[in-house]
């Protein structure tokens, strides 16, 4: 079959079943779209305020629906308009295929309008990347380009083709069989030595990613923690990846993780580390993480092994698989001594509920008011800051694929865009950004993505009027000096919303809280909720960084 | 312990590995001693030798790294005693007439080649393990350095195995 390069593009797209992309155009991505005008029945495209917001919305649908997300875009600037956005994907091991098109290939290398070496920029933001110079590779390198996102730890892959090739005409035959790149193999030998380690262990502790999440292990999570009377602490992307209301779970691990959490990496005997990375906000002196611990760390990227934290043991590959095999190989254990010293910490240090006047709102009391009337049942996603690490703290998630944030990024202005995304990749579920307002006058522009596109988003933008949690390290390192964090912009979210063509409303006083979320939780369309927040509220516990459990700010005296 | 170390990378002759090679390692903070590059027997990869400096942190580190990168097939680690490693220099030196036999001398006994006579200077090339350039190197010093061109290491196992088929050490 005779197709042009664009036609074949798409061919591949409908081959991999992608049904949705987000993009925006331009002059060298004008073939595509012009295909995509002829398949407009089969994929829907959703154009976005701006690449960026395209670029999360993506990866959001990736992240909620565990299907590749795939972000278009044209050269140039729509190309360095995604960079944030295979970012922060590539850093949270998120699958999307992003499309470019450049300048024509007569016209490639010599500064031309609208010319820029995507490829690479994005190498280091990327698992691989290609150019396209041919029109016979492309359908090869977009196979390949799903082979890859999707495969071991998954990330983004990037797909740049010239001009020329999309309009150039090549025979198409449809895939008989895909490249696949499996899995690891799973050696026997390392589960047999960790299932010994299992066996000597008298205080284990459970230290679960993001890669619990992606495996899809969280069945098996479930079971190895019963199995072995073993605590877990979540990653901050390994949220969701255990039930919250588990009694064996110890909260966040982190920075602003619990102090159970905290507490438990310092006291066990053996910690084992899955699916996850050790990041420096997890081991923020890497010296002294789990210092009296033995750690056998598993995991499907060989090269995460020992990079942070040395390990005793480890095991290579996909964590369903392993925990199977672990369950499979290993007795019931019991550990109530430790578990009762974990319980005494929990008890002792409960998360702090603010210490705001009567009437004042503290985030705690909407994201818990929000969970109770969503019954917990929803997909939280958030922009970066300190109403991030509240939703990380408060929310009970219980299911994986729920919250979706930007971790190892840290992306401001990414919580919108993904949920748009989450919400057209899981269209029966109430899908909520909890936003910063620093974060919010970022992207904002991607409300007009939701109203055009008649997606019922929830933005609920916690409105401190400050660059929260910068100008709390200005409170707790600079003594007080709140450089260019004090916003107090005069922007009106209500008449803002309006004026997209979206509801608003405002929480300005702790009655409002109930009433307004109710309204906001039945309305039809997108939504976005002022909810108006003291300045001077701290994310607490915090271990600060570089530092260690020794070090935890318990309280901040003003 | 800073030691060097020698990896042979087996690459996919696609464009633009070279940069992602090279990339992995100044974006990770590791340091390249050399690097050199060039075909396989199979036209379809390349092998590119690199000295790394670094303790064994950084050599198993960079070794995963590397070996993550898709166009990366084998990546290996050469023991200095199970592999033979070369270099190539080809140094110009200032001839003054009373010196020229002294450095042709020099030459042979390094069996080192005098590449190019000129009327006041002389080329040589050299190949051989980098302690052995870098004392000629040092020989040819006092005659007068005018530019010096070296290779970097180039290396292959000893014994009949091949890159292509055994595996990712470390
Ligand atoms: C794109 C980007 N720029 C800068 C930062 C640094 N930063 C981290 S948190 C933060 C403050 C965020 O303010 P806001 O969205 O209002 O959230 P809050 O902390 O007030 O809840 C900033 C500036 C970032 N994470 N991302
Ligand atoms: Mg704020």
């Amino acid at each position: 079959m005779q197709k042009t390069g664009a036609q074949i593009v798409i061919e591949c797209l409908l081959e991999q079943k992608v049904d949705t992309i987000f993009g925006f155009p331009g002059g060298s991505i004008l073939n595509i779209y012009d295909a995509l005008y002829h398949n407009r029945d089969k994929i829907r495209h959703i154009i976005t305020a701006h690449e960026q917001g395209a670029a999360h919305a993506a990866d959001g649908y990736a992240r909620a629906t565990g299907r590749t997300g795939v972000v278009i875009a044209t050269s140039g600037p729509g190309a360095t308009n995604l960079v944030t956005g295979i970012a922060t994907a590539y850093m949270d091991s998120s699958p999307i295929v992003a499309i470019t098109c450049n300048v024509t290939l007569a016209l490639l290398g010599r500064d031309s309008f609208q010319e820029v070496d995507i490829a690479g920029i994005t190498m280091p933001i990327t698992k691989h990347n290609y150019i396209v110079k041919d029109v016979n590779a492309i359908a090869g390198v977009i196979r390949e380009a799903f082979a890859i996102a999707r495969s071991g730890r998954p990330g983004p892959v990037l797909v740049d083709i010239t001009k020329d090739i999309t309009a150039a005409v090549a025979d198409y035959t449809p895939a008989k069989q895909f490249p696949e790149f499996p899995m690891p193999h799973v050696s026997e030998k390392a589960v047999a030595k960790a299932l010994e380690m299992l066996g000597e262990s008298k205080r284990p502790l459970i230290y679960a990613g993001g890669g619990i999440v992606s495996s899809g292990a969280s069945e098996e999570l479930i079971c190895f923690a019963s199995k072995l009377h073993s605590p877990v602490a979540c990653s901050l992307l390994g949220l969701g990846g255990f039930p919250a209301d588990d009694p064996l779970f110890t909260g966040m691990i982190g920075m602003h993780g619990t102090v159970a959490s905290a507490r438990a990496a310092n006291e066990c005997d053996l910690l084992i580390a899955i699916g996850t990375r050790f990041s420096d906000r997890v081991a923020g002196n890497r010296k002294k993480f789990a210092q009296k611990a033995k750690i056998l760390h598993i995991d499907i990227d060989a090269a995460e092994i020992d990079k942070n934290v040395l390990s005793h043991h480890h095991i290579i590959g996909d964590a369903k698989q392993i925990l199977s095999a672990l369950i499979r190989g290993m007795p019931e254990y019991r550990h109530d001594e430790w578990l009762a010293q974990i319980d005494e910490w929990k008890q002792k240090h409960p998360l702090p509920s603010g210490k705001g006047g009567a009437g004042e709102v503290h985030p705690s009391y909407v994201l818990e008011q929000l969970y109770r009337l969503t019954g917990g049942d929803a997909i939280i996603t958030t922009d970066v800051g300190q109403h991030q690490m509240w939703t990380a703290q408060y929310w009970k998630f219980q299911k994986p694929r729920t919250f979706i944030t930007s971790g190892g990024l840290g992306t401001m202005g990414f919580g919108l865009g993904a949920s748009i995304g989450a919400k057209v990749g899981c269209p029966d579920k109430k899908v909520v950004c909890i936003s910063g307002d620093g974060s919010f006058h970022m992207n904002m522009g991607e409300l007009t993505t939701a109203v055009m596109h008649d997606i019922p988003v929830v933005d609920i933008i916690m409105d401190n009027r400050v660059l929260g949690m910068v100008r709390q390290w200005q409170r707790l390192f600079y003594n007080k000096r709140f450089s260019c964090t004090t916003l107090d912009r005069k922007t009106d979210y209500v008449k803002l919303a309006e004026a997209f063509g979206a509801t608003g409303f405002r929480i300005a006083k702790k009655s409002d809280v109930v009433p307004v979320l109710e309204k906001a939780l039945a309305c039809s369309g997108p939504v976005v909720v002022d909810c108006v927040i003291s300045p001077d509220e701290n994310v607490l516990p915090m271990i600060p960084p570089g530092a260690s459990i020794d070090e935890i700010i318990h309280e901040i005296c003003e | 312990m800073q030691d060097k170390h020698v990896l042979s990378v087996f690459v996919v002759n696609h464009p633009g590995v070279l940069s992602r090679v090279s990339g992995l390692f100044s974006r990770r903070g590791f340091n390249i001693n050399s690097l050199s590059v060039g075909e396989t027997e199979d036209p379809e990869f390349s092998r590119i030798t690199i000295v790394v400096e670094g303790d064994n942190y950084a050599l198993e580190q960079i070794t995963r790294q590397l070996a993550k990168l898709f166009d990366v097939k084998r990546v290996t680690q050469f023991k200095p005693d199970a592999s033979v490693c070369r270099e190539l220099l080809l140094i110009k030196v200032k001839s003054a007439p009373e010196h020229r036999s002294l450095i042709i001398e020099a030459a042979n006994i390094f069996r080192a080649k005098t590449v190019d006579l000129g009327a006041d200077s002389i080329i040589i090339e050299l190949t051989g393990e980098s302690s052995k350039i870098d004392a000629f190197i040092d020989l040819m010093r006092p005659y007068g350095i005018l530019e010096i061109a070296r290779t970097g290491l180039t290396a292959l196992e000893r014994g009949s195995k091949s890159i292509k088929n055994h595996n990712i050490d470390g």
